[in-house]
């Protein structure tokens, strides 16, 4: 496992709130850092999520790039597809 | 029943095979800005996206982010939320934001539609015009979100005309217009990567977490709302660079050489911000210096070492930018002390809880240097002598900043920085090793610098006398001055039911 | 190097060539160590102003207010021009003294150091 730090950060609304919880719950070496309005996860070498587990936690179907809406900076190489989302840094 | 096409799928047939070869002229004509820079792009299939946004996907995220921002600011009006600011005098870094860093919006807008049309590379074009709406929309809604302040404070009702002629808006202006005036990879090495992605957190985060701190709810949802954004443009940044040292090795030297000019630009540009964050912000969440060791000093540190393995350095004079962060903000404030009559917002005389702070975050360099000149100048405004300068300063060939910075790397604060090249027979003043460099490696491009304190004396702006040159800025006397006494502290005072309001006698009336 | 260009040479505009300043030449003039005054300041005048009437007519609407300038001797002024140690013949013209176009004015009031000796 890379020893570089990726991290998102997002809004702290509930428009966030599956996101962050999905990342919170399939990165279980995650740290989550709740600051003013925003939450900063990081994580090494890599963090993802999954279209079911955030589904899922918002009990409906969720568009992965809805995150569009909530996401305040992000650091690592993106790799998207419509069934997962994925930071890395190698 | 058809099956679905995936995310990658659909992105790559919405995006990918529309750049046809051209057959009926040539390539190198119908992408003239290309090649001339010696920037040597071998495949552009090799681009990968930062993001897989299909036209569609865009419209529909970003209208949703619009409409909420349209009901926050909405609820803002009606709710007189402005009335929440800690102090009005918070407004001033507002009034900087409108003249000097909303028209650069308006400039990226129209740079990225540029590049959208004279990159070659459809990956690079999708993400250039993505872009070039977003600039647009941040200079939109950055106006919106102001002109609810410009309905009860002063200075901001002619942001974009003031840019393009005001002393201390050449300064943004000149950074851009470089950039503008450059080819696209250069462009896009100067605004992408340095400004977007470099050096972004030193602009975003002292002008959002000061606006937090001081009750501008609308000013902080305009933030968020362009932070996704900025994420999209961060990641474009980052992209760009990896993939131009790529393609080929003779693109190394260019690229390097692009980043450390615009480091140092941009760097010397964010000294108004550095300012505006350590003295215009009632409640302070972060000094300059600390910003500094945060988002350059350690994640650019970090950056760095990952882009090590192209052979990419940390970018010239990065050393000097980090010993100034002692001492910038302190030393543009004292040149806006000097010259707040011909300004169009207002600035005061930190006060003794505010120095304290100072102190606190300055250990090493406020009381020795900085909080002597606090005390003469209250001292003189006790007198009610209170001091203007009345010349004009010494501008910087390059960065277009009066000559105010020191000799920090020689550890000699208190001795004015003074560099000088000659080109043709002529002088050419700069303000540092970072501006000399910049201006001998391209004099051409320097000696054709519009420089504000030298137009007003060949007489082009307005007239001879500072009140006519402020009326062609389209100044009004309520715009500059101190705060105490001013226009805006009055209707403040009002608006808080302190006292009736009153003409107020400004400042900037008594140095005329 | 050069900066590049699409059509041959870049143009170079001389936008402060002394042409352009009606008779008068850019002069530059800087107060060591009074760093509250914030930079030297610009000054345009007639190359044929003599030296003199910088210290009585110019340099005292800027530098005037500084609680040091009252106490300023003239005659122990150290000056640099363009970077060279000069002393001026006031009497002579700003020309005649050898400052140019764009010429830069330093000067040194030793024992008067801005406010308290702080450089300010």
């Amino acid at each position: 496992m890379s020893e570089h730090k990726v991290f998102m950060i997002f809004q702290n609304t509930a428009d966030a709130q599956p996101f962050i919880s999905a990342f919170e719950q399939e990165n279980p070496k995650a740290t989550l850092d709740y600051q003013p309005g925003m939450v900063r996860i990081e994580g090494l070498g890599e963090l993802g999520i999954t279209q079911e587990v955030v589904s899922e936690l918002a009990g409906r179907e969720v568009n992965l790039q809805e995150l569009h809406l909530t996401l305040i900076s992000l650091s690592g190489n993106i790799d998207e597809d419509d069934d997962y989302f994925r930071i890395t840094r190698h | 029943m058809a099956k679905k096409l995936n995310m990658r799928k659909r992105y790559e047939l919405l995006t990918r095979g529309l750049g046809w070869e051209p057959t009926y002229q040539p390539k190198d004509k119908v992408f003239a800005q290309e090649a001339y820079e010696g920037i040597k792009i071998t495949d552009w299939s090799k681009w990968e996206d930062p993001f897989r946004l299909t036209a569609d996907a865009y419209w529909k995220y970003q209208a949703e982010k619009d409409k909420k921002l349209y009901a926050v600011m909405d609820s803002f009006a009606q709710n007189n939320a402005h009335l929440n600011l800690a102090d009005a005098s918070y407004v001033n870094a507002l009034k900087l934001f409108i003249q000097g860093v909303s028209p650069l919006e308006y400039a990226a807008h129209r740079n990225f539609a540029r590049l959208a049309r004279q990159l070659s590379g459809e990956g690079a074009q999708i993400a250039c015009q993505m872009q070039s709406i977003d600039e647009l929309r941040h200079a939109q809604t950055q106006i919106h979100t102001i002109s609810h302040y410009n309905k009860h404070f002063h200075g901001m009702h002619d942001p974009f005309h003031m840019f393009d002629r005001v002393w201390y808006l050449s300064v943004p202006k000149s950074y851009f217009d470089d950039a503008s005036s450059a080819g696209p990879f250069e462009f896009i090495t100067s605004v992408s990567f340095s400004f977007e992605y470099l050096l972004t957190n030193l602009l975003f985060v002292p002008f959002m977490s000061g606006a937090a701190y001081n009750g501008d709810m609308a000013t902080v949802t305009f933030g968020f709302s362009a932070q996704s954004d900025e994420s999209r443009h961060m990641t474009l940044g980052l992209e760009i660079i990896k993939f131009l040292l790529e393609q080929h090795e003779d693109n190394l030297p260019i690229v390097q050489g692009w980043i450390d000019k615009h480091f140092w630009r941009a760097y010397r540009l964010l000294g108004l911000v550095a300012m505006m964050q350590d003295y215009f912000l009632p409640e302070s969440p972060m000094s300059w210096k600390e910003g500094w060791q945060i988002y350059f000093v350690e994640n650019a540190g970090a950056l760095f070492n990952d882009l090590g393995r192209y052979g990419l350095q940390m970018p010239k004079y990065h050393e000097i930018a980090t010993a100034e962060a002692d001492h910038i903000s302190h030393q543009v404030f004292g040149i806006f002390y000097n010259y707040i009559h011909a300004a169009a917002f207002n600035l005061g005389l930190p006060s003794e809880a505010k120095m304290n702070w100072l102190s606190e975050k300055y250990p090493d360099t406020f009381d020795k240097y900085y909080r002597p000149r606090m005390e003469m100048w209250a001292q003189m405004e006790k007198e009610g002598k209170r001091f203007f300068n009345m010349g004009l300063p010494q501008l910087c060939q390059v960065c277009q900043i009066p000559m105010g910075f020191t000799e920090v790397a020689k550890d000699d604060p208190m001795q004015i920085a003074y560099r000088v090249s000659e080109y043709q027979g002529e002088k050419f003043h700069t303000c540092s090793d970072g501006c000399k460099t910049i201006f001998d490696h391209e004099p051409e491009k320097y000696v054709n610098a519009w420089l504000p304190v030298h137009q007003i004396f060949q007489g082009n702006c307005g007239g001879a006398a500072v009140p006519d040159v402020l009326n062609w800025y389209h100044f009004h006397p309520e715009d500059g001055g101190d705060y105490a006494g001013s226009a805006d502290e009055a209707r403040w005072k009002a608006m808080k039911g302190e006292t009736a309001a009153e003409a107020p006698k400004t400042s900037q009336a008594d140095a005329a | 190097m050069a900066v590049k260009s699409i059509h041959g040479e870049y143009p170079s505009v001389f936008m402060d060539s002394v042409d352009r300043f009606h008779g008068n030449q850019l002069v530059y003039i800087g107060w060591d160590n009074h760093t509250s005054i914030c930079t030297a300041n610009a000054y345009p005048l007639p190359p044929d102003m003599p030296f003199g009437a910088l210290t009585e007519a110019v340099l005292p609407s800027v530098c005037g207010p500084h609680p040091d300038f009252p106490l300023i001797e003239w005659s122990k002024v150290e000056w640099l021009l363009d970077g060279e140690a000069f002393t001026p013949d006031m009497g002579k013209s700003l020309k005649e003294n050898g400052v140019g176009h764009k010429s830069l004015i330093r000067f040194k009031t030793p024992g008067l150091n801005g406010y308290k000796g702080t450089g300010n």
